[in-house]
């Protein structure tokens, strides 16, 4: 009985003291930090928010890698902004994709004094965090929100670098339908704010060019078993799949397509356009298609570059945002550059005039602080590995701008009947 | 004997004047001690307090497990979201809000009871875990056809908490001190923590409260005795969920947002592990694990840097070490204090046994 | 028609998936009165040991079966170890604690282990590398692939090897009485903590096979997957009747039947005002009304108050 007492007295202790030690320490560490660099050296603090534990968080950890990588970068460059030698430290904080803590998290950022923030990964966190970074005065990229109400809450302060739902989706459905042909459209989205707003733009897009959308299904961000769903498709008889959700449920949902006998194509968003979805998906894979805003990875300068350096940092794949988080960070130092100092409240007017070419793309921003319509590439798996099919400009009519694509469309079509 | 008496009255009465000077100006030492973080933190910590002291109320005293709870956090958070925001261009006062959604919790929490009261406990706790379930589905689902809750996208730009012209959600100057939005809502959950527990004070010495005991120890005693056991239950699980409705309407005002996310399966098992951990049935057990579970995982965040001052790199990723420590504080703890870190009386005696 | 048996074909093939995971959930909460909350943490564990095997042997040339044995053998063992020495370290102290406090520990160790399997296999989906390749097979119109043939039957072999072993042997017996009453089973010379274990050891074996099965049909492993699915697990054990073998397999086989049916049809049946998106509720509704009109679960004995 004694010992048991000792022993629980010994947990509580061992737990106050880790809470205690947790609290003195708070301030010390980043000072270890800055030591390790050039005393001469201004600390600028880049603060990342996402979720690194819980069911997202290989996307979340996806995210902080990519801004790793852009502070590594630029630390290897030696940025000077307004005369001072620049040192970028990362902050990276678990929002755990939960809005209670992303709001704590924020606190925490802004308390940190960080100069600008990359994050939050749902949209469920970057909205309540929206608000207490624009309290702060901090500007705020989200690589992965696309909420369109994240940018529309009047804040001067919230940005993004991904095509929003109304972006991408019509775009997408524009490509089904007039370059594909579809005319019978089944559409699935996975119950998230991310798949449901892109499958519900591109089904008004695609009803509006006259194609049927015969069957709208939903399933959630955490299951993978679709045969249900996929059998009542294949009753309604489509030629062509369009998914909105991610890569753990697409390629599953491939796979499944393909032992339910049905022919028809799965078409999808950014979301799907990963490795990681030909890998899931297997032989299922090939054919497959998925969007990705921006032209092809060939075309842009960093794209190709920057996949394999993440590859040999990481050890792993890019899983889906690295890239706009890394693209984040250089939109925050470019508009320190240009404003000549890394005062959020000085720099953040020169962060709605970005004009940048980054991994992502061409990176603008409209007055909302929405990226302004980029190209969007849709590309399509081929042996083993996602091949860019073509370029469509979003918005205008609806022409292939200079189709990157050296394979004909007939070869899209062939695959398609 | 009365001397005594009262010297310990005193004694306590101190210790309480003591003890509210501590929380009146507690915000303002933690913040510069730990940052504005902590102070949200604690404002946090306070909503789940009120969630605690109301699930306790089904848990603790009527001994009902509940796995489902967090449904009424979220009732009383949409039903404040959606008449207090543009989605519908409603803007209801606060004061209308909160004691609607506590009435709007209390009749879900009749809905759910009336027909499964009847079941043993484990069963009690499945159906309650699928009503939790079902109102988050429906509040992720209920934005077609029509649009009431806007799906996942949830409800944006929610009223903070306003007396007239004077918001919340502003900073405010008084004394020389300045109110940031973290500090003034501290005070308001404050004052609905202290009145949360006087309630459950009062009803755990009152008729009902003894009529609930009465069945968590001995449910077909308790019937003998002539208590209407299923009135009673019903009364609980109304009690209880109404406390989760005023701390969701608190939240939505408090966050300015609400999407279901916020209501899942693992808050509910978080809001559970606070009474269990506490010490079911005692209030101020379960005040103690409400503010311990929101706080541990907090302090564990700095366990990151910690490594990188004592091994000169991070071994752990910092995430990981703090659920790894998490998991293994509720095991240790259970194993070692299995009634709760601060249980009641009746309790321990029964432990001794 | 073809729509409708292939719906119930893809029931069954999920189903029993989730009755083997059911299995595990049913029989310790029959022994312990314990919703032992880290049981599908243990199909996961089973999931990435198969995942760990497949990945450096696929392209070894090795032959597919003896891998897939492999696979099976060291995902066995690992789960049984684990599940056993979760029972001696966090439950067995707890066994009379209060109902509560075994869970919150349950609740803990499923945490540890989620994040324990994070720390060895990363957070990031892992697919299954290919190891075979599946063949279609074609009953009246609805298509089935030889894979899911094979993890029906395995699992209805494997059930009924459970269903066997319960109710004709003297082991069974002995677990059967222990269920009963520990206490007495104790007096008749029931080596009771024997039993304990063993309903471990039989519960987290089968939540390996669950595991490899899960592998093998969807492609993917995860560290969080064991979660939701021990969620539906453990509801199907309860709409089966929950500390009853027979009941948890038939929960398990009529949870699949009746998503797969609810997502094909719900939508038709309410007129597109409810999709496949209130799957889960139809699924708990279900679980609701059994519940309500057979408090007991659809096999379980009408027993008196439990305490």
């Amino acid at each position: 009985m004694i010992t048991k007492h000792i022993a629980a007295g010994f947990g509580l202790a061992l737990c106050i003291a880790v809470a205690a030690c947790g609290k003195k320490e708070e301030a010390p560490a980043p000072k270890a930090d800055a030591a390790k660099s050039a005393a001469a050296a201004t600390v600028v603090k880049i603060g990342v928010a996402s979720p690194l534990t819980g069911p997202q968080a290989h996307i979340g950890n996806d995210i902080k890698n990519g801004v790793q990588l852009a502070v590594e970068d630029l630390n290897a460059q030696g940025i000077v902004i307004g005369g001072n030698k620049i040192e970028f430290v990362l902050v990276a904080e678990d929002d755990e994709a939960n809005p209670t803590k992303a709001t704590t998290v924020a606190q925490k950022l802004a308390d940190a004094k960080v100069a600008g923030v990359v994050g939050h990964f749902n949209s469920g966190a970057s909205i309540p965090a929206s608000k207490i970074y624009s309290d702060a005065g901090i500007p705020q990229i989200s690589p992965s929100s696309t909420n369109p109400k994240y940018t529309q809450q009047g804040f001067k302060t919230t940005f993004r670098v991904v095509a929003h739902d109304d972006q991408q989706g019509p775009t997408l459905a524009r490509f089904a339908v007039e370059k594909l042909g579809a005319k019978n459209i089944a559409v699935i989205d996975d119950s998230t704010a991310y798949g449901q707003g892109l499958a519900d733009a591109f089904e008004k897009t695609a009803k509006s060019l006259g194609a049927n959308v015969v069957a709208r299904e939903h399933t959630t961000d955490k299951d993978t078993d679709f045969t249900a769903i996929l059998t009542k498709i294949k009753g309604t008889k489509p030629d062509l799949i369009m998914f909105g959700g991610i890569d753990p449920q697409a390629g599953p949902m491939a796979k499944q397509m393909a032992s339910l006998g049905i022919s028809a194509k799965l078409i999808g968003g950014d979301g799907i356009q990963t490795p990681n979805f030909v890998k899931l998906a297997g032989d299922a894979a090939e054919g497959q298609m998925a969007s990705m805003p921006g032209l092809p990875k060939e075309k842009m300068p960093g794209g190709e570059k920057f996949m394999e350096k993440y590859k040999a940092k990481f050890g792993q794949n890019v899983e889906l945002f690295a890239p706009m988080g890394y693209d984040a960070v250089f939109v925050f130092v470019d508009s320190m550059k240009r404003a000549g100092s890394a005062d959020p409240a000085k720099y953040l007017p020169e962060v709605g005039k970005t004009k940048l070419e980054g991994v992502i793309g061409p990176i603008e921003f409209d007055d909302k602080g929405d990226l302004k319509n980029g190209p969007i590439t849709v590309y399509v798996v081929k042996d083993g590995t996602w091949a860019p099919l073509e370029t469509v400009i979003p918005g205008g009519p609806p022409k292939v701008a200079a189709a990157p694509a050296e394979q004909p469309l007939g070869a899209t079509d062939a695959g398609y009947k | 004997m009365s001397g005594l008496k009262n010297a310990s009255l005193a004694a306590r009465l101190f210790g309480y004047a003591a003890l509210a000077v501590v929380l009146l100006v507690l915000p303002f030492v933690v913040e510069p001690l730990l940052g504005r973080a902590w102070v949200r933190i604690i404002d946090i910590a306070l909503l789940f307090v009120l969630l605690a002291l109301g699930l306790n109320i089904v848990v603790g005293f009527a001994g009902l497990l509940d796995l489902g709870y967090v449904a009424f956090f979220a009732v009383g958070a949409y039903l404040y979201a959606l008449l207090a925001s543009p989605h519908f261009g409603i803007h209801w006062p606060f004061f209308l809000l909160l004691p609607m959604g506590a009435a709007l919790a209390c009749l879900f929490g009749v809905l759910l009871g009336a027909p499964t009261l009847r079941l043993r406990g484990d069963y009690l706790a499945i159906v309650t875990l699928g009503f939790g379930e079902i109102i988050r589905i429906f509040l992720n689902n209920l934005n077609r056809p029509v649009n009431i809750t806007n799906g996942p996208l949830g409800i944006t730009l929610i009223e903070p908490i306003r007396f007239g012209d004077f918001s919340l959600s502003q900073q405010h100057t008084l004394a020389g001190l300045t109110f940031a939005p973290v500090h003034s809502y501290y005070y308001v959950f404050l004052a609905c923590v202290v009145l949360a527990i006087v309630v459950s004070l009062r009803l755990e010495d009152s008729r009902i409260g003894r009529a609930w005991i009465a069945i968590r120890e001995d449910e077909i005693a308790a019937k003998a005795m002539g208590i209407h056991t299923r009135n009673v239950k019903l009364l609980a699980f109304a009690m209880g969920a109404s406390f989760g409705g005023v701390s969701g309407g608190l939240f939505a005002a408090f966050q300015g947002f609400v999407s279901p996310e916020s209501f899942a399966l693992l808050d509910s098992i978080m809001i559970l592990c606070m009474v269990v951990l506490g010490g079911m049935g005692h209030v101020p057990g379960v005040v103690l694990g409400a503010i311990l579970l929101t706080a541990l995982p907090e302090a564990l965040r700095y366990v990151g840097p910690l490594q990188q001052a004592w091994f000169g790199r991070v071994l752990i990723d910092p995430s990981d070490l703090r659920m790894l420590l998490f998991g293994l504080a509720l095991v240790l703890m259970m194993l070692f204090r299995p009634a709760g870190l601060w249980p009641s009386r009746v309790r321990k005696r029964e432990f001794a046994e | 028609m073809d729509i409708f048996l292939q719906q119930i074909i893809n029931g069954l093939v999920l189903g029993s998936i989730y009755a083997l995971v059911a299995l595990g959930y049913t029989m310790v909460y029959g022994i312990l009165g314990l919703i032992n909350f880290a049981h599908g943490d243990i199909v996961m564990i089973g999931a990435m040991v198969a995942l760990a095997i497949f990945h450096p042997l696929a392209a070894s040339g090795i032959p597919a079966p003896v891998i897939l044995l492999l696979a099976l053998t060291a995902s066995i063992a690992i789960c049984v170890t684990l599940g056993m020495s979760i029972e001696r370290i966090a439950y067995r102290p707890l066994r009379r604690a209060p109902r509560l406090a075994p869970l919150i520990t349950a609740i803990g160790v499923s945490i540890l282990i989620q994040y324990t399997a994070a720390l060895i296999w990363g957070k990031q989906y892992i697919s299954l590398p290919p190891l075979f390749k599946t063949t279609q097979l074609t009953i009246g119109g609805a298509h089935l692939t030889d894979l899911q043939a094979v993890i029906f039957l395995l699992a209805c072999t494997v059930m009924g090897g459970l269903y066997w072993f319960v109710t004709r042997t003297r082991m069974g017996a002995a677990m059967r009485a222990t269920e009963q009453n520990p206490d007495v089973a104790g007096l008749m010379g029931i080596n009771i903590n024997f039993i304990i274990s063993l309903t471990f050891v039989i519960g987290s074996g089968l939540a390996a096979v669950a595991g490899l099965m899960v592998v093998l049909y969807y492609g993917i492993g995860h560290y969080y997957m064991g979660f939701i699915l021990g969620l539906k697990a453990f509801t199907a054990a309860v709409l089966g009747g929950i500390g009853n073998v027979t009941g948890a397999m038939l929960g398990g086989l009529l949870l699949g039947v009746i998503e797969s049916l609810a997502s094909g049809y719900i939508g038709d049946l309410t007129g597109g005002v409810f999709g496949s998106n209130y799957r889960d509720v139809f699924a708990f509704l279900v679980l609701v009304l059994v519940l309500i009109f057979r408090p007991s679960g659809l096999m379980g004995q009408p027993s008196a108050e439990r305490a």
